[in-house]
């Protein structure tokens, strides 16, 4: 099932839900600073980490995604106060889920990058693309009627 | 105890406690058990019954009878009086128009898992010591009724009542179950061995909805299935995204809330093992939250509504193997 990337044009796609208040501005300054991340992160601006709905994140996946990461403000600094603790409760049982039928654990993932971290941001994403490189290929839940190219 | 339960049932119809009773009858066969709604005595003289087929978990079917007009009395097993409180707690049922009997239960067995053993034509089964004898018309057939019974008796969880008007019969203890070992194996199997694992198990779905019509925890009068904007297609699936989008759904949705009765492993035509969905969920509840048992208690806190500033795992531990 799995391949690996010997196909040289192959490049990991990857879904970023990033939080209107915190995460999306920390992407914002990266880019107004002119920090570089990579181009394979798509991002999908959420007014909430928890506005996340688990189908979401498959339907990622569906569509061909090879990782996907969310991002959130950090614990404690939510602009609906409590939005990401419930974030984080939810993401964790759903990527234990995802790992125990047999999605990897290294292809999800939840950071939290406030507004001010423009670095972190791109440090972070760096990280991520470099983990999914490794990885390969996601094709188990891949829905090739969803395929466009 | 079905001559017991039926005198009761006619006695609380007759004393007015009750207008309806809610219970099992049967169909052409006697191991061909239905859920059923009894208005009078001479009904349930001559059509209820409850015997070791009586596996159906009647507290689903409360929802819409404590709608109606006047008390209904329910037979409750120990595992179904979990589901009444989590129905309770969901603020589902309407409880004055409840009176519920707890009633005794040492395992239930399904048809299905007799005819697979090559036991046909039953025309009666009892209990002989650690077996189960079969009177058929090919004469008698015994099976140990450890492998004759349900899955969910097999681990069962408690022989306790959590909640009930009367009992009949004696209080149950809550069990040392081992519920989890299978989840435990699986754990243990690389990714690619869990893919194939679930992928055969899951491309079985027929999506035939009885895993979530029969939950008592899926009451949602609306389902997302059933939403004909989702893009989710409901009927069969037709690749792995659509079996693993149903299942990691519907376990998701119930996660927190399900008490593990075990009637959606029961239903399913498939025999696909969905209570090894269910049960990751409840493990790893149990290991980063805290030990919980949904249906407990009534009016418990979900441990999905609930968080600690302070004190969550952050979804790094999954990365890191730590749930296991
Ligand atoms: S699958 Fe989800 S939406 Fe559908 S009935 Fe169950 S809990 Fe409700
Ligand atoms: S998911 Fe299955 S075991 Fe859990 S409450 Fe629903 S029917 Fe019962
Ligand atoms: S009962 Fe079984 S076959 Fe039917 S939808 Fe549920 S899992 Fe699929």
């Amino acid at each position: 099932m799995q391949m690996t990337n010997d196909n040289e044009t192959w490049e990991p796609k990857i879904i970023a839900f990033c939080c209107n208040w915190c995460s999306y501005s920390g992407a914002d300054l990266a880019g107004t600073n002119r920090l570089n991340y990579p181009a394979n992160v798509k991002i999908i601006r959420v007014p909430c980490s928890c506005r996340i709905n688990p189908m979401f994140i498959l339907r990622a996946f569906q569509r061909g995604a090879d990782g996907v990461i969310i991002c959130g403000c950090h614990p404690g600094d939510c602009h609906y106060m409590t939005g990401n603790y419930h974030t984080r409760r939810r993401m964790t049982l759903l990527f234990s889920m995802l790992d125990y039928l047999g999605i990897e654990k290294e292809r999800t993932r939840v950071e939290w990058v406030s507004a001010a971290e423009g670095q972190r941001f791109v440090d972070v994403m760096n990280d991520f693309v470099g983990q999914i490189t490794k990885l390969g290929r996601c094709r188990r839940l891949e829905d090739l009627r969803c395929r466009t190219n | 105890m079905q001559d017991e339960l039926k005198k009761r049932a006619c006695e609380l119809l007759a004393d007015g406690t009750v207008n309806r009773v809610l219970g099992w009858s049967a169909g052409d066969f006697f191991y061909d058990i239905t859920p059923t709604v009894f208005e009078s005595a001479e009904d349930i003289n001559k059509n209820f019954v409850y015997n070791d087929f009586c596996g159906a978990n009647l507290s689903k079917y409360l929802i819409a009878e404590s709608q109606k007009e006047g008390k209904i009395a329910v037979f409750l097993k120990p595992c179904d009086t979990y589901s009444f409180n989590q129905l309770m707690t969901e603020h589902r049922l309407k409880r004055e128009n409840i009176y519920a009997v707890g009633i005794p239960c040492d395992g239930k067995v399904s048809a299905e898992t007799l005819h697979d053993a090559g036991i046909h034509g039953i025309l009666a089964v009892k209990k002989d010591g650690d077996d189960l004898v079969c009177d058929t018309v090919y004469g008698e057939k015994r099976m140990a009724f450890d492998v004759a019974q349900d899955e969910r008796c097999r681990s069962c969880k408690s022989r306790k009542h959590v909640v009930y008007d009367e009992l009949i019969g004696e209080e149950g203890e809550v069990l040392d179950s081992h519920r989890f070992d299978e989840v435990e194996k699986l754990e243990a199997m690389t990714p690619e061995e869990r893919f194939n694992f679930w992928q055969g198990e899951l491309s079985r779905c027929i999506r035939c909805n009885a895993c979530r019509n029969v939950c008592p925890a899926c009451n949602c009068e609306l389902c997302v299935f059933d939403n004909p904007k989702s893009g989710v297609f409901s009927k069969a699936a037709s690749n792995d995204f659509e079996d693993a989008n149903f299942h990691i759904i519907r376990a998701f949705h119930v996660a927190g809330r399900c008490t593990d009765c075990g009637e959606c492993s029961r239903v399913c035509p498939e025999h696909i093992p969905l209570h090894l969905l269910n049960r990751k969920f409840i493990k790893d509840i149990d290991t980063l939250y805290g030990d919980y048992q949904a249906g407990e208690k009534e009016g418990q806190m979900s441990p999905l509504s609930a968080f600690t500033e302070d004190r969550d795992a952050e979804p790094s531990i999954v990365q890191k193997g730590g749930i296991r």
